[in-house]
């Protein structure tokens, strides 16, 4: 998809969260219109928010949007240009210059090239959308890095000289805020924050997401999943975890559980923290007949 | 020269609203403002909360500010509510000796009366009383024992590395085929920083000194140390210390610091030097330890918020109170409840030996300080 084809699928915030909502997305003014403006503007997309609150999802509906391929690159400390621009093929090259025997070769050639994410992005900037996930993970000099790829769109392979997109990709970025972000990266970013959904859209969601929930499980389960995110928990639950508990406590309940039973055996799949799950234990009971009711 | 279209009027709220921030502190750069101005020039804007939404995503006010920057939005665009934050009347004062000069401290010197001339005094005094070799070894061994981290970059080695095939394959070739020893590299590691916040109040006035000189031999020792006091302000003495002579250096700092044995405003001081960039960015993945019997008074909310984005910066957070060197230290205070899940020690910092020890200890794992401390109250 060119350019001004994706501009014209991001003719107006309304239109990108009709399509988002198309791609099961469901997305607030506020995600619509960052996404509207960092694909209108040319820039990237930095998304924060606390884990589980749909940011890579966001990136994936997006793709989905402008029906272009996802690339993702996955940060962690110690990623390095080997991993996110380009490596050559050492192996391949030193057979090459054996068979070539006497004759020249060009150990240089695009065929020995290994693209990382952001070399196969800026080869086809129109056909893919890179997603830089968990940016905080990274190390700073990383950062640093990514910074001089966001701000030029070009990677400069000595041995090849500069590689340039013709158009700029259209970039998304997500940190859980682990760590503060450089001002410079921030300010070169069209920003978002997305926080957890009020308890009706986080129905409409799970409504959307699980498989096979009643109208009336999703609405509880949204309302105690507000409860429960409201204590002072280690790992609040995102909203995977909400659609997995709806999922989960309409199976038991299918099984032979009743109600409130199937909602507390289930919640193994909604708090994943042993710390959490005693913390909560004495009030669940409590919480879920109130959500029901 | 040709000169800039100018702006139509429609722009000049809108430019306003960008100064707006700049002035309370927000870090509004021009290629923001821009931004802001094509956002809303894309949106139509058919609403004020298009106007809202495009400031938001362009603007990229944190979100730790964002009811201080909804605030600001209100006030400047509707005119009838006013900003919670304007009027404060008593801002954290922040001191850098950054290239603070000596006819400046000996002007100091030469006027010294009063609250001053007793800091200076004491300090002066305390240190004969100390003895001069007791750091010795603290600082010598420092540099070797402080946190270290993998570097992004990658050093030549000759044993324990990945194969450098770049190289190598350009040895190859220059050899003509033929295959020479393996190169190799190695990620280099390098120390973390080092950043001690000192609180000189009132209540630690016994301590102070001792932390002073522990600093000192931080800054000799360690290859990036940082240092700060505080107590109703902020001071950077990392300069100050960084003179050889320790009696020097301390009188150097007892000129510059001049909120000695006062009160504490902890929450506040440590947001102040949050909100300073260059300082802030001495706390990225350093070790921070801070010395401080954290008596917070009053509303502890700012202490709170300063530790939790202390925390999410540093490497290590650490609290050293010399209230701990007591058999029954508990951190039953509001103030320290409140912090102890962000802080990964708890740890007595009430003289020389068990501090220095600490800080010597501080590449090794430990358990978090909430853990140790819900196991023993």
């Amino acid at each position: 998809m060119a350019r001004a084809d994706a501009e014209q699928t991001a003719a107006s915030p309304e239109a990108v969260a009709a399509r988002l909502a198309a791609s099961r997305y469901l997305a607030d003014d506020g995600l619509a219109t960052a996404i509207f403006l960092a694909i209108r503007l040319g820039k990237p997309l930095l998304l924060e928010g606390a884990p589980g609150v749909g940011k890579t999802e966001a990136a994936k509906a997006t793709a989905e949007l402008l029906g272009r391929e996802l690339v993702r690159l996955q940060c962690y400390e110690g990623i390095d240009a080997a991993h996110a621009l380009y490596e050559w093929n050492y192996q391949r090259q030193l057979l090459a210059i054996r068979h070539a025997g006497e004759h020249e070769i060009d150990i240089y050639d695009d065929r020995f090239l290994i693209a990382r994410p952001l070399l196969q992005v800026l080869r086809v900037p129109e056909q893919r959308v890179l997603l830089v996930d968990e940016i905080d993970r990274s190390d700073h000099e990383f950062e640093a890095l990514l910074l001089e790829f966001l701000s030029d769109f070009q990677i400069s392979i000595p041995e090849r000289g500069t590689i340039r997109a013709a158009t700029q990709p259209i970039v998304i970025l997500t940190s859980n805020r682990t760590r503060e972000l450089a001002e410079a990266l921030r300010r070169r970013c069209v920003y978002h924050w997305i926080g957890y959904p009020d308890a009706a859209r986080e129905a409409e969601i799970i409504m959307l997401r699980a498989g096979d929930v009643a109208k009336a499980t999703a609405r509880a389960v949204a309302n105690a999943v507000q409860q429960i995110r409201a204590r002072p928990l280690a790992k609040p639950p995102g909203i995977a975890e909400a659609v997995e508990w709806a999922n989960a406590a309409t199976i038991l309940e299918k099984g032979g559980s009743p109600w409130p039973e199937a909602f507390r055996r289930a919640i193994g799949v909604l708090i994943k923290d042993e710390e959490d799950l005693s913390a909560i234990a004495p009030e669940l009971g409590r919480i879920v007949e109130e959500a029901l009711g | 020269m040709r000169r800039a279209e100018k702006l139509p009027r429609a722009a000049e709220p809108l430019l306003g609203f960008a100064r707006l921030l700049r002035h309370h502190a927000f870090p509004i750069a021009p290629e923001h403002v821009s931004s802001f101005m094509q956002a809303v020039t894309l949106l139509g804007p058919s609403s004020m909360s298009d106007i809202r939404e495009a400031a938001l995503a362009t603007l990229a006010p944190s979100p730790d500010r964002r009811i201080e920057f909804d605030a600001h939005f209100r006030s400047h665009f509707y005119g009838d509510v006013k900003p919670p934050i304007e009027g404060e009347e008593d801002e954290t004062r922040v001191k850098d000796d950054r290239g603070s000069r000596d006819e400046e401290s000996q002007a100091v010197r030469q006027e010294k009366g009063g609250e001053l001339s007793s800091a200076l005094e004491q300090l002066s005094r305390r240190d004969f009383q100390f003895d001069p070799d007791s750091l010795g070894p603290f600082r010598g061994r420092l540099a070797s024992a402080l946190p270290a981290r993998r570097s992004f970059r990658t050093m030549r080695t000759r044993s324990r590395g990945t194969l450098d095939l770049r190289r190598s394959l350009s040895e190859i070739v220059s050899a003509d085929g033929d295959i020479p020893s393996p190169l190799l590299r190695r990620r280099q590691t390098v120390p973390r920083k080092l950043l001690l916040l000192i609180d000189v109040s009132g209540s630690m006035k016994l301590h102070t000194a001792d932390y002073l000189k522990i600093a000192h031999a931080a800054v000799q020792g360690a290859a990036r140390a940082e240092v700060f006091t505080f107590g109703t302000r902020l001071t950077r003495i990392t300069s100050a210390l960084r003179i050889r002579d320790r009696g020097q250096a301390l009188a150097r700092t007892a000129a510059l610091v001049d909120d000695w044995d006062g009160g504490t405003r902890m929450g506040p001081t440590l947001l102040a030097f949050l909100s300073v960039p260059r300082f802030a960015a001495f706390a990225r993945g350093a070790a921070v330890v801070i010395l401080s019997d954290a008596l917070e008074r009053g509303d502890h909310a700012d202490l709170e918020t300063a530790m939790r984005r202390l925390s999410a910066r540093a490497f290590r957070l650490s609290l050293a109170t010399p209230l701990a060197g007591d058999p029954r230290f508990r951190p039953a205070t509001a103030a320290l409840s409140a912090i102890l899940p962000v802080l990964d020690d708890l740890v007595d910092g009430s003289s020389v030996r068990s501090l220095s020890d600490f800080i010597l200890s501080l590449a090794r794992p430990a358990p978090a300080a909430e853990t140790i401390w819900k196991r023993v109250s």
